[in-house]
């Protein structure tokens, strides 16, 4: 299918974006699922609420570590500080691993995000890659993050090592940023990637729910003006109801199909033009031709 | 006639198997919000069947549907039903034995080159740092740090040396020392894989700083003749973690090679075999460190005799030799 290749089109400029966030994964059924790579703000936030935890559970562990050292005196100072160290310990190295290789598959920041880690073969999550993507954060994200500490509490005010850790870290922590998968360091060696699985919810389907169908009727000229992609930007104006896009959108196609004369509100306008062209598009899509926007002319 | 006939499939897919998806969604949502356990034996027999109903909703929806919303619908269903279907399925526990009775040993059998390797380049060390510090002490401030040298540098006297090697007072200080020194070497030899991918550069340096390390201390205590007490003391527990350092570094080792030379494959693929072979070697690497710190905790203030002490380190380093290196029956099923 020829297609023009206009710089100016939103319509390829949008899948060519869509191309670029998209990786294959054919299931053993033979389904390619289409996986979306996670982009950098979700990892950002995944991390940051998992570290948020981790830091909360750092201070309940002082806590607890404080509590005892108060209430038992010098006797159970040892026990404490062992606490305190082994805890910590832990906390730092299995928070990730565990929770990735638990029930649950995730850990807290990226369930909450909707994101996952996968191994990149389309094969199973093994435990040593678990293993090795999370023992890379060590070099990642502690070691700059504890040497810039130990720098600054020390005061000695050497710049130059400051500058070090802080390119150290840098080229760490925008290193997904400079590759196409927006693997880390961690994913680079475990061979995994991270995906998005978010939770959608199916709302109803915008036509075929009206009692009576609607009076409009569009002549195919009409119908031709617009493509899949032109469709489904409609239907998200739809589905989202503001009443000020519902115009704007409903004054350009009027415009573009020369329906003015179409006397109904915008809304009901634009209820009956998503039900028709729909109709047409999926009816042509049925003899094998998709009509990808409104420049994908036979 | 043609319009009904578009009307037909996309909209009569949706009504015909709407209940399904929704079923499959309760189910994997209670799975995820859980865990796979929560689920009832009728939930598990049904979800196959109803991941591959989904499934070829999905190939139908994308064939003849429009509806955006459904089409990404169903797309982030099959993934999420997919990776609950052919996620992980063995118990924890059947893992946790399969990983000590056969993948820790294989993948440390996979390292041998890297353990000689590094095993040398830490002995190098050893001798280095004891030759520094006994042809001349001022070494001795700049290859052990403070915090590890615990008051024992070259200011202190014969008799306090002695007591760093068999009092038994103070147990309970020690042990915190024990618990320091164990998070220490865990991040040490963490350290020293996670920087094997700068081409083991990183790593060759920390095994050779952690031996100068110990051969510094080594010169110190046997500049006041405590040299083969000092030697026990080391052995009961450091047989295994100076092995655990090693192995962590043959880790490391084997990621950096495997960038540098790659072979056919691509230096990416390279590096991920390695990488993941390297990381179970690694949580093995941190069970032995574990190991060490109850031995150095508890063994240590336990047994003063100095060739008990000898006694177990040579009996620990045979252990771990015949977990790891003896041949044993290949594994069916």
């Amino acid at each position: 299918m020829a297609r023009s290749a206009k710089p100016a089109n939103y319509a390829a400029f949008h899948r060519e974006q869509e191309r670029r966030v998209r990786r294959t994964l054919i299931t053993p059924e033979g389904v390619d699922l289409s996986l979306r790579i996670a982009d950098a703000g979700q990892r950002a936030g995944a991390f940051m609420l998992d570290f948020l935890i981790i830091i909360l559970g750092l201070v309940a562990l002082t806590l607890i570590a404080l509590g005892l050292l108060f209430a038992g005196g010098i006797a159970t100072g040892p026990a404490a500080l062992i606490i305190w160290l082994l805890g910590w310990f832990l906390l730092r190295n299995f928070y990730f691993v565990l929770m990735a290789m638990g029930a649950r598959a995730a850990t807290f920041g990226k369930r909450t995000i909707g994101i996952r880690v996968v191994a990149r073969s389309g094969a199973r999550l093994t435990a040593d890659a678990v293993i090795a993507r999370n023992l890379m954060r060590e070099v990642e994200f502690y070691l700059p993050i504890s040497f810039l500490i130990a720098n600054a509490a020390q005061d000695t005010g050497d710049s130059l090592a400051t500058l070090a850790g802080l390119g150290w870290a840098g080229i760490f922590l925008f290193f997904p940023l400079f590759n196409r998968d927006r693997l880390r360091a961690g994913d680079l060696l475990a061979g995994t990637w991270v995906v998005q699985t978010p939770r959608r919810s199916l709302g109803r389907d915008l036509i075929g729910h009206k009692a009576s169908p609607s009076s409009v009727h569009f002549t195919d000229e009409q119908l031709d003006a617009y493509g899949a992609f032109e469709l489904q930007t409609l239907e998200q104006v739809l589905r989202s109801g503001q009443g000020e896009s519902i115009a704007t959108v409903a004054d350009t196609i009027r415009g573009k199909i020369q329906a003015w004369d179409v006397n109904v509100s915008d809304a009901e306008f634009l209820n009956a033009y998503y039900e028709a062209l729909r109709n047409r598009l999926e009816r042509k899509l049925l003899f094998g031709k998709r009509r990808l926007d409104k420049f994908d002319r036979e | 006639m043609s319009s009904r006939l578009a009307d037909a499939s996309a909209r009569d897919l949706r009504a015909a198997r709407e209940e399904d998806w929704r079923r499959l969604e309760r189910i994997v949502v209670r799975a995820e919000r859980k865990s796979p356990r929560a689920l009832s034996d009728e939930d598990l027999m049904e979800l196959p069947v109803l991941y591959r109903s989904a499934l070829s909703s999905l190939s139908v929806a994308r064939e003849t549907s429009l509806d955006l919303e459904l089409i990404t619908y169903l797309e982030g269903l099959c993934a999420r039903a997919y990776f609950f279907v052919y996620g992980v399925r063995t118990s924890p526990w059947r893992r946790f034995a399969r990983f000590f009775a056969h993948d820790w040993p294989a993948a440390v059998r996979g390292l041998w080159r890297e353990t000689l390797v590094a095993g040398g380049l830490m002995i190098i060390g050893i001798l280095v740092g004891y030759f520094l510090v006994a042809a001349d002490p001022i070494w001795y401030d700049s290859l052990v740090p403070g915090d590890m040298a615990g008051g024992r540098d070259f200011n202190a006297t014969t008799e306090s040396l002695r007591k760093t090697l068999y009092d038994t007072h103070g147990v309970s200080m020690l042990t915190i020392f024990a618990t320091f020194l164990f998070t220490h070497n865990s991040q040490v030899s963490i350290l020293a894989f996670a920087l094997g991918f700068a081409f083991g550069v990183p790593t060759i340096l920390l095994l050779i700083i952690q031996g100068g390390m110990a051969g510094a201390m080594l010169a110190l205590f046997a500049k006041h003749g405590l040299g083969v007490q000092f030697a026990g003391w080391i052995m009961i527990h450091g047989s295994t973690e100076l092995f655990a350092i090693t192995l962590a570094g043959a880790a490391g080792l084997s990621i950096g090679w495997s960038v540098v030379f790659p072979g056919e494959e691509s230096r990416l693929v390279s590096a991920t075999r390695s990488g993941k072979a390297a990381g179970t070697a690694m949580a093995g690497v941190i069970v032995m460190l574990m190991v060490a710190g109850l031995l150095e905790g508890l063994g240590r203030q336990l047994i003063l005799n100095d060739a008990m002490r000898y006694g177990i380190g040579v009996t620990m380093l045979i252990l771990w030799f015949a977990f790891f290196y003896l041949p044993r029956a290949e594994r069916h099923g």
